[in-house]
């Protein structure tokens, strides 16, 4: 690699490819560009503006023409005052903050103890054979089903949540690294080891950035079961002890027979869920895809 | 693995006489039928600096006998010798990572290899001005063409500064025209870097257009069958006269060795 010396003869060859090649390059080139704003809009934001505003207007008419009584649908209007009076209260934030924290919270934990526990299945034949098939049986399990142990266990308090949470989250996580290490194109690793990378520095090169998609979707899908484990944990182990968060609030709704509280703390849960995933999950998701140009342009 | 170490350890002092050396490799496979035996007692050397392609039917198992000079797979019997240390392999699929820049997939290169962290990003954009993708460092692989990924893969397999460089039929993929540039640029790189050249290619023009030395191997189980010096002068081009004539003569063998597995 140390001469870069060319005979005369080959350095006038080499012009001619080297022209030759720059025209190649400039035709095969593949064009990029962004999506205006504007189809954005149209495109993305507006189908699903319209469709809620469509079930709004159902609701409305519904309450409006008395199809239903009041006691099973509350007007639009009784939903909007209960949420102006937390807002005026100031407790709105405050309940939704309880809940988000820890359904945050509880998720990163899960995400500290899935992601080893997905690299060690995904990798070690052994631990595959042991573990895998719980870990996958374990997604079928409703996580409301650990809320009466974790009451046995813990009391009622934030530990017993955070446990409902990880016995939630943690599998899907792990399975979802498991099948985004399955799906890794064998020619990566290949070429991983003939560049010398092999082992831990295997994994942290090759391995966690190839799976790195379908590791993705598995914390989306984490982040849901944390969130629903977090509401029945919420729901069915309310205590004054506890702070009141959002399934606190629906459970106290029921209790008070409040049906616009209660629609309220359903459509907030909702709501929650929905933009946790839109702010974080998706737009990391988007870019990912994009950068590796797996997102195919409509 | 110790006798190449020692070997390694011997070449860097030495003179060295060969960048591989192949002795009596068998490479056997278990399948449904029993035990296969793809590649039966093959001995070739390459010399340092040589350029040499093996050209063979599909079943001669020269993509077999690649991977086990590149150590990803072991002979059945036999020793395979690289002196240079672990060999560069360039794959048909570009093979390059897609979560990184045209740069950072030859930096990674560098860095496994254990470049310091500064000397990195000079040396890869120097590698990508070798094979002329100067402005290409922050390109992204999918927004580059299919010759362009090739270039970078051959940046990244330089990156490793193997004396011996691998080539499992790095541009069967690509079309005529690119293809013909990229011969021009290996052949250029080859005779820049001074490095070895072991080429599989089911291409005979393809065979005789680059190399110094054509290896035709026989198909199931893959035999060392007759070899070719070319010494037509380069820089060559694939149309030329002296191209043909050779590659016409060395079709018929391969051929021949076609008809064989017909009559039985």
């Amino acid at each position: 690699m140390a001469s870069t010396d060319t005979t005369t003869k080959a350095t006038g060859k080499s012009d001619d490819l080297a022209g030759l090649e720059a025209g190649l390059d400039a035709l095969d080139a593949v064009q990029t560009h962004r999506t205006p704003i504007r189809e954005i809009l149209v495109k993305k934001v507006f189908p699903p503006v319209l469709a809620v505003s469509l079930v709004l207007i159902v609701w409305q008419v519904l309450v409006a023409t008395k199809v239903t009584e009041e006691t099973k649908l509350p007007a639009l209007s009784a939903v909007w005052d209960s949420l102006s009076d937390m807002w005026l209260k100031g407790t709105l934030l405050e309940v939704i903050w309880t809940s988000v924290s820890r359904g945050l919270l509880g998720f990163l934990l899960a995400l500290a103890i899935g992601t080893p526990l997905g690299l060690l299945v995904a990798r070690v034949k052994f631990v595959r054979a042991a573990i895998g098939p719980i870990l996958q049986g374990l997604q079928s399990l409703p996580s409301v089903a650990w809320v009466p142990p974790a009451v046995l266990w813990f009391g009622l308090n934030d530990a017993m949540m955070f446990t409902v949470i990880l016995l939630g989250a943690v599998p899907s996580i792990a399975n979802g690294l498991v099948s985004g290490i399955d799906q890794i194109p064998p020619l990566y690793l290949r070429a991983g080891r003939t560049l010398g990378a092999t082992g831990l520095r295997g994994a942290r090169h090759i391995v966690m950035p190839a799976a790195l998609p379908g590791y993705l979707a598995g914390l989306k899908q984490g982040w849901a079961f944390s969130w629903r484990s977090l509401m029945a944990a919420e729901i069915i182990a309310s205590s004054p002890d506890l702070g009141l968060g959002l399934g606190q609030l629906l459970e106290n709704g029921r209790n008070n027979i409040d049906l616009p509280g209660v629609f309220l703390a359903i459509i907030l849960i909702l709501v929650v869920g929905i933009a946790i995933d839109l702010l974080i999950f998706s737009p990391v998701e988007r870019w990912v895809l994009r950068s590796r140009g797996l997102l195919a342009k409509s | 693995m110790a006798t190449t170490l020692a070997k390694a350890a011997e070449g860097s002092v030495a003179e060295r006489t060969h960048a591989a050396r192949i002795e009596h490799v068998s490479k056997s496979f278990s399948g449904p039928a029993g035990s296969q035996l793809v590649l039966d007692d093959i001995s070739l050397d390459v010399a340092p600096g040589e350029f040499v392609t093996i050209l063979g039917a599909s079943g001669c198992g020269k993509s077999t006998l690649l991977n086990l000079v590149a150590g990803l797979d072991k002979p059945s019997a036999g020793s395979i010798e690289t002196p240079g240390g672990r060999p560069a392999l360039m794959f048909q699929e570009h093979a390059l990572f897609p979560w990184l820049t045209a740069g950072k997939n030859i930096e990674l290169a560098l860095r496994l290899r254990g470049v310091a962290k500064a000397e990195r990003r000079p040396e890869a954009e120097r590698l990508l001005e070798l094979v002329r993708l100067g402005g290409s460092y922050g390109k992204r692989v999918h927004e580059l063409s299919g010759g362009m990924r090739q270039r970078v893969a051959l940046a990244r397999a330089l990156a490793q500064d193997s004396r011996l460089l691998l080539m499992d039929e790095p541009f069967a993929a690509l079309d005529a025209i690119t293809r013909d540039v990229l011969h021009g640029e290996l052949t250029r790189i080859w005779a820049e870097t001074g490095l070895s050249v072991l080429f599989v290619t089911h291409n005979v023009r393809e065979a005789v257009r680059l190399a110094q030395r054509v290896v035709l191997l026989s198909s199931r189980p893959g035999r060392v069958a007759k070899e070719w010096t070319v010494d037509i002068p380069q820089p060559r081009r694939i149309e030329d006269a002296d191209v043909a004539e050779l590659s016409l003569e060395i079709t018929e063998h391969l051929r021949g060795e076609i008809r064989r597995h017909g009559q039985h």
